[in-house]
């Protein structure tokens, strides 16, 4: 089983001055899983996450992501993961076509490959007829789950979601879990932030943060059962009261 | 190097489907060539004078009608005492008064010796020193045509005298927009670099974009780079327009070589992008960069010589210049338009402009984090 | 009231707690006036030049020796041919050659006139002509020594007198200069940002949705910018005062009464921008084109405006610095009083009143 962890951390400690953002976490993500990180607004979540990607650095502990260790192999780590944040991050003054053609270029695909994948992610997503269209024109479902295509069209390991679906409605939320599934199903581990309690039902193991430490860790079945809870809704609020 | 190329093609697209980036890249040069440079004279073109006759002699009618004669003296009113020209001077509807006392005339003839008064309004000292230098002139032109008129002689030479000639070079008429117009270039070519850049940057912070951008594998060096060279090339296009605006409008003679012109062009800017962008690290808004990079500009532009020459300057400032890249690009764009420099003549100003371009590159680079 | 005043603070931490704001509110006045007084002076001094002297004789070196103990000029090279001019000009350091005729003494003593050529470096012609004129002036006096018992027949003498600036400052131009540039700066610019910043960042909703009515916002918004510009322009006159001497000669209470009234204008004028650009850049571009440029250049700040082409003079009347430079300079330097300053006052009170009546209509249109 070792082999197949593909973020272990030990111990992680980030502190901003004298505030303590996450204090001594300790988990493991297995390979092609869907892991839910659960808190409440400022529960440490977003930095945690931060830490994964190597945008932040940690005061202390073990972490290593895809292999890689996040004090001296940052960048090797950066080349084996997608990422996609709570601000909208595709360029606005950009088309579709444009925003795929400038991220499939940093991450060093060619043109070929490019232009096949774009080609079948779009009938995918029923927007053939948007490709010349400037991003900021789009409706807000659409950005997110290009953005989300965007973050995971270089085949990374992991992919990060911090918030993915903030603001929008269930059935556009419910579509884009769907698209989730199907990236997990290709061996795609994704590791997502939320607190919208049933989002959490859909991951395959949750954790669930609170001021800074993480308070449970098992599947959405096992906690309900461990909580006694009919749902997550209850589980969260039996954890962070 | 490809990633370079595509974050290239990325900022190209973001640039140029700016609607208001289009107006800035033409409207700037056009109004600064056309407005500053002309604008920006101390030729004096008018000068407004109030006469103040007493004497109401032949001499003096022929003193005022002489300063009449010349194109730029406007002779206004005559007045009747030195209290109504004062009120003149005061509200500003004339520059200086010429005061001819009663008995001027007799004076002259009997005691060779005849007195006037010139009251010039002095707010602005070197416009009243050049309005003085100009009166002087005039007056000790007509004494002179008095002497040889009166004495019959062809023209009075004391028994020892000094032919002084001058030679003007490289600007013979002294057209003072020849001046001006390498040195608005310099300006105009490190406004687009600086604020430009430093904006660009800056955006992509503030709308969050930046923070995608940092999760992937490019280097800061790749990133800086991308964000510097479209600046570069558009700073350099819009001192191609200046210059050809100036050669058109201004007749201004580009006597160097084009290819050391945009050469030092390239180095310097490398110097100012990267300035501009070591700002736009250290700042959070476009509103910052904004009040920041315009701080600096201010003391760097006069600091560096536009309007007046830095040989002129106190000791302390003529030091501090050595790190105001403005003050050596201004300096190698008239000495290379003007009088046809070359690179051995700029040597020092062209290891002066590498060391600053390392520099500042270096900072803006260093400064660049990936991480928060 | 109550709601007002801490909008007010609001707008004050706003400003005081970003350290790049306060930069340019105090940073760029004083840097501003230092440099205009101790760094920019077009006087020569130690200008390099060179010297052709074809004649080598008593004369000649002693008309060297009084050009260099003059304090204005230092001798860079000895030139023994004229080809060297060029190169010496075009490394930039030379700003003039001074070329001395063959046998210049004998010459002057025998036939009673000798030549010098002066050559020089026109590429700054205010330069070019200042030091040509200086160095005539040493050479004559120079000869003019020589014959001490000369007597100039039917001698006109002209005696200056320099009015309102005998000293002939150039403080007396870029105090009253630097500041209708910062008053317009922090008034108008920084007004019209920081209206437009809440506008994109969409805080202007939540005030606009609050209990305060838009012409308290308004208010609260230009407050504090009314009080920093009042401060700064303080400032500025002390500074003038007791750094550069730079006196106020009229009424001081005339100069602060044209200096709000001008503020206002100012701040007024803030308004309109904001209410016209969509977002900071767009006002930044605005004020910087429109505003700062001609504030700068066509407002007789540092270049007379006589001087300029008829189209650029014609443009200067619409500049509101252009006529408030000419009240403060016949306040502070001329002692005028409001019978000579009438005339401009009623125009920047004219423009206060346009740009009122114009924000106000664009204001309440986007409120519907």
């Amino acid at each position: 089983m070792e082999n197949d962890k593909i973020i272990t951390v030990q111990n992680l400690v980030k502190k901003f001055g004298s505030f303590t953002a996450n204090d001594n976490l300790t988990f493991d993500v297995y390979r092609g899983e869907i892991f839910g990180f659960l808190g409440a607004n400022g529960a440490g979540k977003t930095t945690a996450l931060r830490i994964l990607c190597g945008l932040s650095s940690p005061t202390s502990g073990e972490v290593k992501v895809a292999g890689f260790d996040i004090y001296r192999e940052t960048e090797k780590i950066k080349k084996n993961i997608g990422y996609m944040s709570q601000k909208f991050s595709l360029y606005e003054d950009l088309t579709v076509s444009e925003n795929i053609q400038f991220y499939a270029g940093i991450y060093g695909i060619s043109p070929k490959k490019r232009k096949e994948k774009e080609a079948l992610l779009l009938q995918k997503l029923e927007m053939t007829g948007a490709r010349h269209k400037l991003i900021a024109g789009l409706p807000l479902g659409w950005k997110q789950k290009l953005a989300f295509s965007v973050a995971v069209f270089h085949d990374p390991k992991i992919v990060f979601l911090d918030e993915p679906t903030g603001g929008v409605d269930p059935v556009t939320r419910r579509k884009f879990w769907d698209l989730i599934y199907e990236v997990a199903s290709n061996g795609i581990t994704v590791f997502v932030t939320t607190h919208y309690m049933d989002e959490a039902e859909y991951c395959d193991r949750v954790s669930i943060m609170d001021a800074g430490k993480i308070e449970a860790l098992d599947s959405p079945a096992n906690l309900k059962k461990t909580y006694n809870a009919k749902n997550m809704d209850e589980v969260f609020i039996q954890i962070a009261r | 190097m490809k990633t370079i190329l595509y974050i290239l093609q990325k900022e190209f697209r973001q640039i140029f489907r700016n609607r208001t980036m289009l107006p800035m890249i033409f409207g700037v040069p056009l109004v600064q060539m056309l407005i500053l440079v002309f604008a920006a004279t101390f030729d004096m073109k008018k000068i407004d004078m109030v006469v103040v006759d007493k004497d109401l002699s032949t001499t003096s009618r022929q003193l005022v009608a002489k300063f009449d004669g010349i194109p730029f003296y406007h002779v206004s009113q005559a007045v009747m005492d030195e209290k109504q020209a004062e009120a003149l001077l005061l509200n500003g509807e004339s520059d200086i008064a010429l005061v001819i006392p009663a008995n001027f005339e007799r004076n002259l003839i009997r005691n060779n010796n005849g007195q006037l008064q010139l009251l010039i309004d002095a707010v602005d000292g070197n416009s009243a020193q050049l309005i003085y230098a100009y009166s002087g002139q005039i007056i000790s032109s007509f004494n002179k045509n008095l002497i040889a008129h009166w004495k019959g002689i062809p023209e009075f030479a004391p028994p020892t005298q000094v032919k002084i000639s001058e030679t003007y070079w490289y600007n013979n008429e002294l057209d003072y927009k020849w001046y001006m117009a390498p040195g608005i270039l310099a300006i105009l070519v490190t406004i687009i670099g600086m604020f430009m850049s430093g904006m660009n940057l800056v955006r992509e912070k503030e709308i969050g974009t930046i923070e995608q951008l940092n999760v992937t594998p490019v280097k800061k060096y790749q990133f800086i780079i991308g964000k510097l060279v479209p600046f570069w090339v558009i700073a350099l296009f819009d001192l191609a327009f200046g210059l050809l605006i100036a050669w058109l409008v201004f007749d201004l003679p580009i006597v160097g070589s084009l290819w050391l012109l945009f050469g030092f062009a390239g180095v310097y800017l490398i110097g100012v992008l990267g300035l501009g962008l070591f700002i736009s690290t250290v700042t959070d808004t476009q509103q910052q960069v904004m009040f920041v990079s315009f701080f600096f500009m201010m003391i760097f532009i006069l600091m560096g010589g536009i309007f007046t020459p830095v040989e002129s300057m106190p000791h302390w400032a003529q030091i501090a210049d050595r790190i105001n890249p403005i003050f050596y690009f201004m300096k190698i764009l008239r000495m290379i338009i003007l009088k046809g420099s070359g690179f051995s003549d700029l040597l020092s100003e062209f290891l002066a402009l590498c060391v600053l371009g390392v520099v500042f590159l270096s900072l803006a680079i260093w400064r660049y984090r990936k991480t928060i | 009231m109550k709601q007002l005043k801490s909008f007010i603070k609001k707008e004050f931490y706003h400003i005081f707690r970003d350290p790049r704001t306060m930069l340019i509110l105090f940073g760029i006045p004083i840097a501003q006036l230092l440099i205009f007084g101790t760094v920019i002076k077009s006087e020569i001094k130690d200008v390099h030049i060179a010297i052709f002297d074809q004649a080598k004789d008593e004369t000649t070196m002693q008309i060297t020796n009084k050009l260099l103990s003059s304090g204005y000029f230092i001798l860079d090279e000895n030139l023994s041919n004229t080809a060297g001019i060029e190169d010496i000009f075009r490394k930039g350091k030379v700003k003039e050659v001074v070329v001395f005729e063959n046998n210049f003494e004998e010459k002057l003593t025998r036939e009673g006139t000798a030549a010098v050529q002066l050559i020089a470096d026109a590429s700054d012609p205010n330069m070019a002509r200042l030091v040509t004129s200086y160095t005539t002036g040493i050479i004559n006096d120079y000869i003019r020594k020589l014959n001490p018992n000369l007597q100039i027949p039917l001698q006109i003498e002209p005696q200056v007198r320099m009015y309102f600036n005998e000293e002939m400052k150039s403080a007396y131009l870029f105090v009253p200069g630097t500041m209708a540039l910062i008053l317009m700066l922090i008034s108008a610019m920084m007004t019209s940002i920081s209206i437009t910043r809440e506008k994109e960042l969409g805080t202007m909703e939540i005030l606009l949705v609050s209990p305060l009515r838009p012409s308290q916002i308004i208010i609260g918004k230009v407050l504090p910018y009314l009080m920093l510009s009042v401060i700064n322009a303080f400032v500025i006159v002390l500074i003038g005062h007791f750094v550069f001497g730079v006196p106020v000669t009229g009424s001081f209470i005339l100069l602060m009464l044209e200096t709000i009234l001008f503020i206002l204008m100012a701040l007024c004028l803030g308004i309109l921008i904001s209410t016209v650009a969509k977002s900071q850049m767009v006002a930044m571009f605005i004020s910087m084109v429109a505003l700062m440029l001609p504030t700068i250049i066509l407002s007789g700040f540092i270049f007379p405006i006589e001087n300029m082409p008829k189209v650029l003079q014609l443009l200067s009347h619409i500049m509101p610095a252009r006529w408030f430079i000419a009240i403060i300079r016949g306040i502070m330097l001329k002692g005028t009083g409001l019978l000579f300053v009438w005339k401009e006052t009623l125009i920047l009170v004219g423009m206060t009143l346009i740009f009122i009546a114009v924000s106000v209509k664009k204001f309440k249109i986007r409120l519907e």
